[in-house]
């Protein structure tokens, strides 16, 4: 399973995740209390200019992250033309952007495992209630192994549904994957007992 | 125990895959994304704190920057996108339903019928409405326009999971734990 850590190697990539979080906690916050519009423009050069500094391929990629978002610059353009504050509306899109852009910037230079440690290490005050970090880290280890297998039962099922019926395929395939799911879940437990238990 | 966690981790993968197959028709012609139906059955099938536990692992491995959103999306960026509360929406989504179906001792489809139509709507959207509302700076009943329309999408997937949890309460009682 790809992640959405770029493959394109950048300077970033080389800072401890740890910092770009808190730099991006911080860097949020301050977006949020941004409200004069030529500030907000600046601030959006700025993060372009550090897309296009990794790379035409890396900026290309971070935009392709932010498409996700047309329909809300959709909904605040219209809403913003019928109440005549286009600049209110322009700052809601340009904080909305540097936000998620800024968010994006971490996660495309971050590997899985280095942002995987930081959460285990974030989580880790909660082994006084219980969730000792070696569950968690086996926890997160069968759901990225699991995702690929229901995927890959969920397309024998699409397939088996196609060559039954001519209609498309509908909600039908969820009862038995939901069952697979279970089943699994029952077998990966009595491997686990069968191997000492957690 | 590793029973507990299995559980916790594959229905994770479920909610996962529930987003990320393409193009299951819940009403046909229009694409919508089976996702919340994935959080409303961890609730409905696993209870209340297991089926929060695992809406919070898949949270936590969507921030960790897998794309196992619907479409495919992920990273810390949708964290601060303006869906942000239907994902804060999502592990309460869950405990709801799932309280729903353990507490309420009555037939399995119409406790989870309701436990879906509780959390996986009512907790769901109010959570995404207040996002809504911030994110945007727009008032509630503003923000809440634009939940509207996939509403009647979410009532489809509240019976669908109904009718699932009732379909694996009979072929695996044992491993409903929500009702076990």
């Amino acid at each position: 399973m790809l992640t959405l850590c770029s493959p394109v190697d950048t300077a970033l990539h080389r800072w401890p995740a740890g910092v770009k979080l808190a730099a991006v906690a911080l860097g949020s916050a301050a977006i949020f209390a941004i409200s004069a519009l030529p500030v907000m423009a600046g601030v959006l050069v700025a993060l372009a200019l550090v897309y296009l500094a990794q790379g035409r391929a890396f900026a290309r990629a971070g935009l392709r992250l932010l498409r996700p978002l047309w329909p809300f610059f959709v909904v605040l353009a219209v809403w913003h033309l019928w109440t005549a504050d286009l600049a209110r509306g322009a700052l809601l899109a340009g904080r909305m952007l540097a936000a998620v852009g800024l968010a994006n910037l971490v996660t495309m230079t971050t590997r899985l495992d280095a942002m995987l440690a930081v959460l285990e290490r974030l989580l880790s005050p909660l082994a006084r209630l219980g969730l000792r970090p070696r569950v968690l880290a086996l926890a997160m280890a069968l759901v990225i192994r699991f995702v690929p297998v229901l995927l890959d039962k969920a397309r024998d099922l699409r397939q088996a549904w196609r060559a039954r019926s001519p209609r498309r395929v509908g909600a039908g395939i969820v009862l038995p994957l939901a069952l697979a799911a279970l089943d699994d879940a029952d077998h990966v437990a009595e491997a686990l007992r069968a191997r000492g238990g957690l | 125990m590793e029973r507990n966690l299995t559980h916790i981790a594959l229905f994770a993968a479920l909610i996962a895959v529930l987003g990320l197959v393409p193009k299951i028709d819940l009403v046909s012609g229009v694409p919508i994304t089976a996702q919340s139906l994935g959080v409303m059955l961890c609730g409905t099938v696993l209870g209340a704190r297991r089926g929060a536990l695992a809406v919070l692992l898949f949270l936590g491995l969507v921030a960790a920057g897998l794309p196992l959103l619907a479409g495919g999306r992920g990273g810390l960026g949708v964290f601060a996108s303006p869906t942000v509360g239907y994902l804060v929406g999502f592990p309460l989504a869950a405990f709801v339903a799932g309280l729903v179906v353990e507490r309420l001792r009555i037939a399995i489809f119409p406790a989870a019928f309701l436990g879906a139509i509780l959390g996986g709507i009512g907790v769901m959207h109010v959570c995404g409405i207040i996002g809504m509302s911030v994110m945007l700076d727009k008032s509630l009943p503003e923000a809440a326009v634009l939940a509207l329309p996939f509403l009647a999408g979410d009532l489809l997937k509240s019976g669908l999971a109904a009718a699932i949890t009732r379909g694996l309460a009979r072929l695996r009682p044992a491993s409903v734990l929500s009702r076990a």
